[in-house]
């Protein structure tokens, strides 16, 4: 996440310098002059090409009822039918208000990094600094898997440290993990805890940009700590902060299903069914190819409107934008 | 350090980085908390572990555990088969994205078009199912082959390649050049040597990918043997979690609970050893993560 935004960013800001080249030699000698550079690149492209071009050409099932016997070619064609069957079917209203309602307060989350990347960068003791930061990195290496497994560990009814808490109070143990309700708070809270600091990164890379003549500027005029984060360090990092969160709107309905599947069971998916493990249960669990690729398309259109409105809105207000 | 400053700190300035140190420390204590409770309950006995008698630091010692997880035959596949696909697969992910990277640091005819082909697959791709049917079309299911070859670029780590050759001196470079080298022996023999920031957070960015990731290994493997080690932890570590918790209900016949308890044994000890490799090895990169990489993609 951090470096798509940035890299983005800078490539369409290069993009808009346009190269004049000093000497104007044909098209064929340039060519021939950079034929390695061409070779350094060509097994990317193919790479790009099989395992991403292939699939997009592949989406067309969405408007198929494709038969893998009879292949792209034969399979009769459908029209929207499969979308109409997505958006009129019983999944279509719970799939969505799931995902959106994920997606949402996983979006109210965004602040926390920046927050701890304003608070990091206020820490005068530099060895602290980098010990607090090792540690706050540390549950970003750790696997989906393993995350999932110690939230199921530290939640577990009988044997789980948090019931063994509320059961010393006096409260009845619950079982959180089958409880359709603290699905949502189990999967944004978890992802908080794991990427909280990794997502600092990129902000105390910002901050650490600030130009130091500026905070003695402002404390010789008597401006105190939390001023001078207000009017120095913030608007610093502004234009991060925008492109991140652009990204993060773009990306907002695109859940990662690798989580939520691992948090879903029989008893919690009226409220962990989200569109994306959707996908994966009616196309690859029940072979639906065509029908899951439509509901797999539908939402990446969601995604790129959502995209386009934010870098629209962004530029209007910030004058910062992706693109 | 505060005392090196030349201005004296006010009064009210000492307050804030009380607090602010207070809040740092907490946030510290709650990403560190569920780190040192699982460390603590892998070394512990696990009945005082079942009751809750452990919550911070271990209680009677005991390391029943790991002796389990390096007898455990499954696990024991599963971390030779992530071995295998995190060298193999970060090899393969290096050596496309370092000449890639590079060649798009410099200018030639049809970069643009190049560098578009690139980024429409940051935006756009097939999804699930067209990616599926290609794998199968192409006979590499159930192969080990799909996961070295899937992922094999990031295009986002391309990005981060052409920017840090893109912001490295060309003395060294030009030189070569001028001497007579080919493209290929100035960025084996020249470029690559001073770029060792950049090999050592590329390949931290994708060996993490490939010893964490479970889900393609899910849709692709069906061979036990060539899973990888994240499918036994799921099934270790959530999948029975559901059985075992009913199994609690039921009344335990002696065995079963002895399975059990193995089982709430495993768990802890299990998920420190596939952690740790990763978690030793990233603060001595972080040095590169912190600044410079990162900070080169900032400025451009």
């Amino acid at each position: 996440m951090l470096m798509k935004a940035v890299g983005q960013k800078q490539l369409s800001m290069q993009k808009s310098v346009p190269a004049i080249p000093l000497t104007r030699k044909s098209l064929w000698k340039r060519i021939v002059e950079n034929k390695a550079l061409y070779l350094f690149l060509l097994p990317s492209v193919v790479y790009l090409l099989i395992f991403h071009y292939i699939p997009m050409y592949g989406i067309q099932i969405a408007f198929q009822n494709f038969n893998p016997a009879l292949g792209f070619s034969k399979s009769p064609w459908v029209g929207l039918q499969h979308f109409e069957d997505f958006v009129s079917g019983y999944y279509f209203w719970t799939t969505l208000r799931n995902t959106l309602t994920i997606s949402f307060y996983s979006l109210l989350t965004f602040p926390i990094p920046i927050i701890l990347a304003l608070m990091l960068n206020e820490v005068q003791n530099y060895k602290y600094k980098k010990f607090v930061q090792t540690v706050l990195y540390a549950p970003h290496f750790i696997s989906t898997v393993v995350l999932i497994g110690m939230v199921t560990i530290i939640l577990s009814p009988s044997t789980g440290i948090v019931n063994h808490f509320l059961a010393m109070l006096g409260f009845e143990r619950q079982y959180f993990m089958i409880q359709p309700k603290a699905f949502k708070h189990i999967y944004v809270w978890s992802g908080v805890w794991q990427g909280s600091g990794w997502s600092a990164i990129i902000y105390l890379a910002a901050l650490s940009a600030v130009d130091p003549e500026l905070h003695e500027a402002a404390t010789i005029d008597g401006a105190s700590r939390l001023q001078r984060i207000r009017y120095i360090n913030i608007p610093t990092i502004r234009p991060t902060i925008i492109i991140l969160l652009i990204m993060k709107i773009g990306s907002m309905v695109s859940i990662g299903y690798e989580k939520a599947y691992l948090l879903q069971n029989d008893l919690n998916l009226e409220m962990s069914e989200i569109i994306s493990t959707y996908v994966y249960r009616r196309g690859l669990l029940n072979a639906s190819y065509s029908f899951s690729t439509a509901v797999s398309l539908f939402n990446s259109a969601i995604n790129i409107i959502l995209l386009v409105i934010a870098n629209f809105v962004a530029r209007k207000v910030s004058e910062t934008s992706l693109f | 350090m505060a005392k090196s400053k030349l201005i004296k700190e006010s009064k009210g300035d000492r307050i804030f980085n009380g607090v602010n140190l207070a809040f740092v420390t907490l946030f510290l204590l709650m990403v560190l908390y569920p780190l040192i409770y699982i460390l603590s309950c892998s070394f512990s006995d696990p009945h005082l572990v079942a009751n809750g008698e452990v919550w911070l630091y271990p209680r009677g010692f005991n390391l029943e555990g790991y002796q389990r997880v390096f007898e455990d035959s499954d696990i024991m596949i599963g971390y030779a088969n992530t071995i295998f696909y995190t060298v193999v697969g970060t090899l393969i992910n290096l050596l496309l994205t370092l000449p890639a990277g590079y060649a798009l640091s410099k200018k030639f005819p049809g970069r643009n078009i190049i560098m578009t082909i690139f980024f429409i697959t940051m935006y756009f791709g097939g999804g699930m199912i067209p990616t599926y049917l290609l794998i199968r079309d192409m006979e590499l299911y159930n192969t080990r082959l799909v996961l070295l070859l899937m992922g094999a670029v990031g295009v986002y780590n391309v990005i981060i390649a052409r920017t840090f050759f893109a912001n490295t001196p060309k003395d060294l470079e030009e030189a070569a050049i001028i001497d007579g080298a080919s493209t290929l022996r100035t960025f084996v023999q020249v470029v690559i040597p001073i770029s060792k920031a950049l090999i050592g957070v590329l390949t931290l960015y994708y060996a993490v990918g490939h010893w964490n990731s479970y889900f393609n290994a899910m849709i692709y493997l069906r061979d036990d043997w060539k899973k990888p080690l994240q499918l036994f932890l799921r099934n270790i570590l959530i999948s029975e979690e559901l059985s075992s918790a009913m199994s609690d209900m039921a009344n335990d016949s002696e065995a079963m609970a002895e399975a059990e308890r193995l089982k709430q044994l495993l768990k802890y000890s299990v998920i420190i050893v596939s952690s740790l490799p990763l978690l030793i090895t990233y603060p001595f990169l972080q040095k590169y993560f912190d600044k410079g990489v990162l900070i080169g993609s900032i400025k451009g």
